[in-house]
């Protein structure tokens, strides 16, 4: 069909034909007065021969009117005032739909901005990062990175970069902050330019500690120094040590790991005097990532073949420190398949839940739409009876379901949009930046506006059939309703679906609350009842060396000196908080060549004072405690976990007295087993862990572990405060963080709380749609056979068999979609397990809470309808017709 | 009534049937081009006056003719030296007109056959 040019040529023709018409009369009264008449009379004769000029005038343009357009229109209008006849069902269709298409916006958002949109920097395609072919890690030591940068041939240039804790203090107010470290050609390689001032380049690299320079974040800027454009040569210090800020970044530029958000950038270089690491070590891991982009033309394969090449040269020369040196080539953004993985996967099986609800959405309203166009079937054979084509009606009844669904999708997309925002604001980690950029773009529109409308041709396809086999001879004959008890088969397996897919739905949100919950309350090794933590760094303030202990020994006197503390533990790290993941290789004591691949395992290692098990609840379970007298001039002990025992001597009562080598060479003696407990996440398997009198292995990093006595009562309100006071009364510049003991663990819990939000959210939305969808048939199925209910009635049928006739049906499809989604639903939580603590379907409670919820969902559904059907009076209803 | 209340515009004019006047059109526009004033004179003259036409109706035909491009129109002048816009019969147009003609003949033979049950047509 030509259309488009023909609404451009339509006024041309138009004029023609105006034209055309004023030259025939003319002609004609032309004609006319040559036969004798007047002109007068000569121009009322053409006029009348040639009838209503303006209705043919018109006529004749119908011809070009766009025919579709028109009755389109027409089409709408009749839809409109159709749909404002029943409110009540047109608000529950929209609100339905609203639901179903905003949950599909905010998932597909989020998803579009983890994995599908690209990381927001220049020419993203061909960055990538190394990640260990044998690990989901790509964890380097600096000489391996210096090694792989110079002699590559494959990327333009290789950059890294670690993440970095450190005080920050700029004259006022000292706050702890996180950053990234990085390769002096990191944000040269990665092409972005400064906001503000310079970046380091490679050239400011002259070995360790040779470049104080300081590049702030742009938030980081914004919020800590209010756009003060003079900052830039200003000289601040981190961890007491000076830098000079030399820029500030662009705005949307938040490093390369997407939920990072660091607030500074310091030269690599500096690390040492940051962060304690010796650069030149090459059995050290120092560096997080590296990343780089790919030359024209090189493909992965060529540039893992090149970098695996210079692996293994790496590990033939240095056999003691480089183990198995292979790579792949991943995204950075999500640090490969560390996070991507589990992240694709928690979002993909998110998608499918939420198209789920979408597809549920879709059968409750279809099968709305099949009962309506039933309720109607009237008024359609009384049309087909007049002449109109069955097309023309199945026209207006699609055109009724693209309005309800436009208006849905766009309710549904004005919500998802407004809780995006708030997502984009969130900081779920307290101590710890994070970054979520989850604002729609014109994808995410695209895509809800193209769900909404296949959605409502799908549920506007529902009642097609009927429509096509209404034959308007017996509907009219037979009066409203008579036929419709045989239809409703695709209505129930409709119904059927939509339910067990929403018992699926509560079911995997039941066990995802009931794990979360369950997991809340498990014992991990520690207490977190009336505990506090004192967090902070000694070297922010400038303590060092032998001052640290000593300044950590006055801190651990104050706190005890304070009422209702019970007892008072120092660590350097704690089991599940952002920056308590330490691991080291150990060795069997018979082992006397420590290179890694001999090591009898990676160790998670603390190191705490005698006092930290009591503090923090940790059972030792054989051996002895630490002491005061275990330090440096002691030989080295360990108090070691069971995993740790089981793993590298059979037992516990092997392990109490027995040797252990660490890589350095040191010989450590185990003097006592503690419990084990769950350290980096709570889905983890047991893990072997030691923990180290911090006196012979000092830290500045300190966490004063500060447990309440229970009965403590009113002091414990004041704890953090008196706490907070006696730090600043020992060193008022230094920055202290003080939190409750589950404050840290909300790292740890971010996943499992997210993936049960988020399953909750849809397992609501689940329920609220069977509880329409169940309501509707209920209603439905009640008023088609008031009039048989009423003659029922009137013979004597007693209320239950009146509610069994009525709700009979509804409630047995009810019964078998449960089932069903109950079963899909247990088999669906096994994946759950992976990422929810402890959610295990074979559990009574979720499996009698599902029954119970399906219960209550059919009861509060057929109460309206069953009520109805309790009050048929028959004589009302008889005398009707 | 949900249907919209739409002119019945197959229907050029009350007395004749569905079209007629367009398959008349087509025919003296076989015979030669021309325009509309001189169509309506031909088709009146033709039909001895027996089709009283309303001179206006042709257009609207005409207009459906010109969007099926089963005609094809042109301003030119007359021979009377007049500005006239001519219109000409397509080679579609022709096509139609033959299987309208055959149609047309097929139904009159079942007319005449009711209406005069005694005689053959074919006779």
């Amino acid at each position: 069909m030509n259309w488009l040019p023909q609404i451009f040529r339509r006024r041309k023709l138009y004029d023609d034909l105006s034209e055309e018409i004023r030259l025939h009369i003319e002609e004609r009264v032309e004609q006319l007065i040559r036969e004798g008449m007047s002109p007068k009379e000569a121009a009322q004769v053409a006029r009348r021969a040639f009838g209503n000029r303006t209705l043919l005038e018109e006529r004749s343009r119908e011809v070009w009117q766009w025919p579709t357009l028109e009755s389109m229109c027409a089409d709408v209008r009749f839809a409109w005032r159709q749909l404002r006849r029943s409110p009540g069902f047109t608000v529950a269709a929209i609100v339905t739909l609203a639901l179903a298409i905003g949950a599909n916006a905010v998932v597909f958002s989020v998803m579009n901005a983890f994995i599908l949109r690209p990381l927001n920097v220049p020419d993203p395609e061909s960055l990538y990062a190394l990640q260990h072919g044998d690990a989901a890690s790509g964890y380097l030591s600096y000489p391996n990175y210096l090694d792989l940068r110079d002699r590559n041939r494959s990327f333009t240039d290789l950059a890294a970069y670690n993440a970095v804790m450190a005080g920050i203090d700029s004259g006022d107010k000292p706050s702890i902050e996180w950053g990234e470290d990085t390769s002096g050609n990191y944000l040269d390689a990665l092409g972005i330019q400064p906001f503000l001032g310079r970046f380091f380049h490679a050239s400011d690299e002259h070995g360790p500690n040779s470049a104080p320079y300081i590049v702030l974040s742009y938030s980081f800027w914004h919020t800590h120094f209010q756009d003060d454009r003079s900052v830039v040569g200003r000289v601040v210090r981190l961890n007491g040590h000076p830098f000079t800020v030399i820029g500030v970044g662009p705005p949307q530029f938040h490093g390369t790991l997407l939920f990072f958000n660091p607030a500074f950038f310091v030269p690599m270089v500096e690390r040492p005097l940051l962060a304690g690491a010796d650069l030149n070590a090459r059995g050290e891991d120092t560096v997080f990532e590296t990343l780089g982009h790919l030359k024209p033309g090189v493909t992965q394969e060529q540039a893992v073949a090149d970098l695996n090449s210079i692996g293994a040269g790496l590990q033939k020369v240095y056999p003691k420190d480089v183990s198995k040196l292979t790579f792949v080539l991943r995204r950075p953004s999500l640090y490969g398949d560390y996070l991507g993985r589990p992240v694709r996967a928690f979002m993909a099986g998110l998608m499918l839940l939420t198209g789920l609800i979408l597809l549920a959405a879709c059968a409750n309203l279809g099968s709305l739409f099949a009962a309506r166009a039933a309720d109607r079937s009237r008024e359609v054979a009384l049309r087909l009876a007049l002449g109109s084509s069955r097309k023309r009606i199945l026209r207006g009844l699609f055109t009724e379901a693209i309005l309800i669904s436009l208006a849905g999708g766009g309710v549904g997309l004005l919500g998802s949009v407004a809780l995006l925002r708030a997502l984009s604001a969130w900081q779920p980690i307290p101590s710890f930046p994070i970054h979520l950029e989850v604002n729609p773009d014109a994808k995410v529109y695209a895509v809800a506006v193209l769900l909404a409308l296949a959605s409502g041709l799908l549920f506007g396809a529902v009642p097609v059939r009927q429509v096509l086999r209404t034959n308007p001879y017996e509907v009219v004959k037979a009066g409203n309703g008579a036929s419709a008890g045989k239809r409703l088969g695709a209505r129930d397996v409709l119904l059927v679906v939509q339910i067990a897919i929403c018992a699926v739905l509560v079911t995997s949100s039941l066990v995802a609350v009931r794990g979360l919950m369950r997991s809340l309350h498990a014992h991990f090794g520690f207490d977190i009842e009336n505990i506090m933590l004192a967090e902070t760094d000694l070297s922010a303030a400038g303590y060092k060396d032998d001052r640290a202990p000593a300044m950590q020994k006055r801190m651990i006197e104050a706190m005890r000196a304070l009422p209702g503390v019970e007892s008072v533990g120092l660590a350097d790290a704690l089991p599940l908080s952002v920056n308590g993941d330490f691991d080291q290789p150990v060795f069997a004591d018979q082992v006397s060549d420590l290179r890694t691949s001999n090591a009898a395992g990676d160790v998670r290692t603390y190191d705490v004072s005698p006092e930290y098990f009591h503090a923090s609840g940790t059972a030792l379970l054989s051996g002895r405690m630490f002491t005061a007298q275990d330090d440096k001039s002691s030989p080295r002990v360990a108090i070691v976990n069971q995993e740790f025992a089981r793993k590298l001597f059979g037992s516990a009562t092997a392990a109490i007295g027995g040797m252990y080598k660490l890589k350095d060479g040191a010989r450590i003696q185990v003097v006592g087993i503690a419990e084990d407990g769950k350290y980096s996440s709570l889905t983890e398997d047991p893990m072997p862990t030691m923990f180290f009198p911090i006196l012979q292995t000092p830290s500045t990093s300190t966490i004063l572990i500060v447990r309440m006595r229970s009965s403590a009562g009113e002091a414990s309100y004041n704890l953090a405060a008196s706490m907070r006071n006696a730090l600043k009364d020992l060193d008022a510049g230094l920055p202290v963080t003080i939190e409750t003991r589950d404050k840290p663990l909300d790292s740890t819990l971010f996943g499992p709380r997210i993936a049960t939000i988020a399953l909750g959210v849809l397992g609501m939305m689940g329920a609220m749609l069977s509880i329409t969808g169940i309501f509707g048939m209920a209603a439905y199925s009640v008023s088609k056979r008031l009039k048989e209910l009423g003659i029922r009635v009137a013979l004597g049928a007693q209320r239950k068999q009146v509610l069994q006739a009525a709700l009979g049906r509804p409630l047995r499809l009810l019964a078998i979609g449960s089932a069903a989604g109950l079963i899909l639903g247990l088999l669906a939580t096994r994946v759950l397990a992976f990422i929810v603590y402890q959610a295990t379907p074979r559990d009574p409670l979720v499996l009698a809470g599902v029954l119970i919820a399906m219960a209550l969902l059919g009861l509060v559904a057929t109460w309206i309808p069953a009520r109805r059907a309790l009050l048929v009076n028959p004589i009302i209803l008889l005398r009707e017709d | 009534m949900p249907e919209v209340n739409r002119p019945m515009t197959d229907n050029a004019s009350r007395d004749l049937f569905p079209g007629a006047l367009e398959m008349m059109i087509l025919e003296s526009l076989r015979r030669q081009p021309a325009h509309g004033y001189a169509l309506v004179q031909h088709i009146q003259q033709r039909s001895n006056n027996l089709l009283q036409v309303e001179e206006g109706s042709l257009y609207p035909a005409l207009q459906r003719l010109l969007k099926a491009k089963l005609v094809k129109a042109e301003w030119g002048v007359s021979t009377t030296n007049r500005r006239v816009r001519t219109y000409q019969i397509t080679a579609s147009g022709l096509r139609h007109l033959e299987q309208q003609i055959s149609s047309f003949e097929r139904m009159f033979e079942g007319i005449a056959l009711v209406l005069n049950p005694g005689k053959s047509p074919a006779n």
